[in-house]
């Protein structure tokens, strides 16, 4: 493959795509204008190649060299229970999208808590506006090429609005799936989620497949977290295994406010998580954990940024990855301590554990700090599965490949073990006994 | 048929001779003390035994129940009922010692071609093991070995001798790092768990834990061999007259 392709040839099928979709007018004139402004960053920008620091270590190429199909009206035909091996095995309110489109028979979202208002995207438009207007305004598309293809495209996503002083008890629940009329084509989800002042809310996003169809998902979701409020966000990629997936979160925090993000990651031939937040008042931290179990070919991509930008914000990092056959790990993880920003706490840890010999990763965290009061560590190690731990567990009579899963159950507890949601604690302790049989 | 008959056997640890021609025979029912100074290869007979695959075996035979044991798995010598009480236990963050002697416990089952046990039914057959060392259920909880005190370690380690009830039992250094009432817990352990059909190796460096698990036979070994063997007395002229009685080449030759 040669740069020049990724660079230049790939644009032109965007444009037939994005002509189709501005030639729908039930969208407002100032969505129609960012679209076209985020379109044409797109096109002078490109796709990023591996000269583009952020992609050292991930050629989207496979991306860049196929030519979806805009997946702009509904489609696909799921049924209900093929949902259920993605729900975790509660009822929990849940927004479902078929292949990229908003499913209201699918849905479970009729009676919500008090102070929860949810809308999917394109009727969100015209009936939240208010809301909807931040969208743009937390996820910058000025150097993202794939985040500015998602505003250019953006179409249908959730938008889910905690008013002040909720505490919610039971998650949300947003479930993008995609079936076989998915194949080739391309969604582009925008999700909003905004908490509103002292309120507590746990949102899943689910990326999950009932196919292996090769597909592109590239979604974005931006989320505001007022004062002192809390938000627990999973973002769970289990998508197809020829797909690609680009996944993006942008958060905004004021003041006192926590932002508890856990990404997990099994699916997808080339996946590539963005969690990007801001500490934009005092007090407020950031917890971000991840997980991801891949093998085969599989080229798993994760990128965290923390913006300390006020003085006493913390930020927490554990970001774990199980690699098998030939999979491809990559976890970059940024942290920035503005001049302002003393007496900032951070810390990241990366720990990898390679099951084959030619599985391959790549970490780099990368500490900027200008204050000089601050205590920011990290650490990263690889290993593979203890030899000792191996032979302690056959000399009681477990067998390899039992030893082995235990072991690397053992390696992937204790980031599981900061999941609150007892129901996504327990399904994936189990996927992570059960991943590499 | 002796239960474990060793010939010759001669093992490495890299490019480093250990074990240079040992013979043990061991029969149904007896307590075997294999004693012996730091670096006699002990250990390495107790690793070699449960098939640790950091050590390599260059020459001799072991035969155990009639089998070739050194062709076989180290989890199928455990199914057959091989069990090494670790001096190192080692510790295993993230799996709960009730989910690990469980699947321990059903890899045997399933071994000898018997149903699993499901937690319920496992938890009602572990109260009388863990009575049996002492150790309170809350121990079930923890992760295998992590923050166990030495002691518990140790005793952690007879709670998995008795719930999986081998027939041959090595014990490496299992006094070391004891004190006086946590070593009597596992030598009682030890001894509840004698039968007539099974048997016990115990590798130690020193006499104190044979006041409390008494041999049948004392061997003792240094520089890779058995240099001399005898009776549970050969182990108290040992604590009086030191190692060196025996493996000093002027002794031994007259020995």
């Amino acid at each position: 493959m040669s740069t020049s392709v990724v660079a230049d040839g790939p644009v032109e099928s965007y444009v037939a795509a994005f002509d189709q979709l501005t030639s729908d007018a039930s969208t407002p004139s100032w969505v129609q204008s960012m679209r076209r402004a985020a379109f044409e960053r797109f096109a002078s920008l490109g796709f990023p190649t591996t000269k583009n620091e952020d992609w050292h270590f991930t050629s989207v190429a496979p991306i860049a060299d196929q030519e979806f199909v805009l997946l702009a009206s509904k489609s696909g035909d799921v049924r209900r229970e093929e949902l259920e091996p993605f729900t975790f095995g509660a009822r929990w309110d849940t927004m479902v999208f078929v292949n990229g489109r908003f499913a209201p028979e699918l849905a479970d979202c009729a009676k919500l808590p008090a102070g929860v208002k949810v809308w999917d995207l394109a009727s969100a438009w015209t009936k939240a506006p208010s809301v909807v207007d931040m969208i743009g305004k937390i996820a910058s598309y000025d150097n993202a090429s794939f985040t500015a293809l998602n505003t250019a495209f953006m179409h249908d996503g959730a938008v889910i609005q905690i008013a002040k002083d909720t505490q919610l008890d039971r998650p949300i629940h947003v479930l993008y799936v995609t079936d076989a009329t998915a194949a080739k084509g391309m969604m582009h989800p925008r999700n909003l989620i905004v908490i509103g002042r002292n309120s507590k809310a746990t949102v899943i996003e689910s990326y999950v497949s009932t196919t292996n169809a090769m597909y592109l998902t590239n979604t974005v979701t931006e989320v505001s977290v007022a004062e002192g409020a809390t938000l627990n966000h999973f973002t769970m990629q289990r998508e197809a295994e020829r797909s690609f997936h680009v996944g993006t979160v942008e958060v905004a925090q004021a003041r006192d406010s926590h932002y508890v993000s856990f990404s997990l990651a099994t699916g997808a031939a080339l996946s590539r998580s963005n969690i990007y937040t801001t500490l934009d008042g005092e007090g407020s931290g950031a917890t971000l954990n991840g997980l991801y179990m891949i093998e085969g070919e599989q080229h798993s991509d994760h990128q965290t940024q923390v913006i300390h930008s006020q003085p006493n914000t913390f930020s927490r990092e554990l970001y774990k990855g199980v690699l098998d056959g030939r999979s491809h790990g990559v976890f970059n993880g940024k942290v920035y301590v503005h001049p302002i920003a003393q007496k900032t706490d951070g810390k990241q840890t990366n720990k990898t554990l390679l099951l084959s010999d030619t599985a391959q990763v790549d970490t780099k965290p990368q500490l900027e700090i200008f204050a000089d009061d601050v205590k920011c560590t990290h650490g990263a190690t690889i290993g593979q599965i203890d030899a000792t731990a191996l032979f302690y567990l056959k000399s009681r009579g477990i067998e390899n490949g039992l030893a082995r899963r235990l072991l690397t159950y053992a390696f992937a507890a204790d980031v599981l073990e900061t999941i609150e949601v007892d129901e996504i604690r327990q399904s994936l302790e189990r996927m992570s006994l059960e991943r590499f049989v | 048929m002796p239960l474990i008959e060793i010939k010759g056997l001669r093992a490495n640890v890299g490019d480093k001779e250990i074990l240079k021609g040992l013979d043990l025979t061991v029969n149904a029912g007896e307590i075997h003390a294999v004693m012996g100074p730091n670096g006699s290869g002990k250990s390495t007979l107790a690793q070699v035994l449960a098939g640790n695959p950091a050590y390599e075996v260059t020459g001799g035979s072991v035969t155990y129940d009639g089998q070739n044991l050194l062709e076989m798995e180290p989890e199928v010598r455990a199914q057959s009922g091989i069990f090494l009480a670790f001096q190192y236990p080692v510790e295993i963050p993230g799996v709960s010692n009730a989910y690990f002697l469980r699947a321990a416990y059903n890899e045997k089952l399933k071994a000898q071609g018997k149903e699993e046990v499901d937690p319920l039914e496992f938890a009602d057959l572990m109260d009388a093991k863990l009575a049996m060392v002492e150790m309170d259920s809350a121990m079930l909880t923890r992760s295998v070995n992590t923050g166990f005190s030495g002691g518990e370690k140790k005793r952690n380690e007879i709670l998995q001798m008795a719930v999986l009830e081998p027939r041959l039992a090595i014990l490496d250094e299992t006094d070391s790092g004891l004190d006086i009432d946590a070593l009597r817990i596992v030598a009682d352990g030890v001894n509840k768990l004698k039968r007539p059909d099974n048997a016990t190796i115990v590798v130690t460096h020193y006499q104190r834990l044979l006041n409390y698990i008494v041999p049948d036979f004392v061997h003792v070994l240094a520089n890779g061999r058995i240099l001399k063997s005898g009776g549970k007395e050969l182990a108290l002229e040992l604590e009086d007259k030191g190692y060196d009685w025996v493996t000093s080449p002027a002794t031994a030759g007259a020995a």
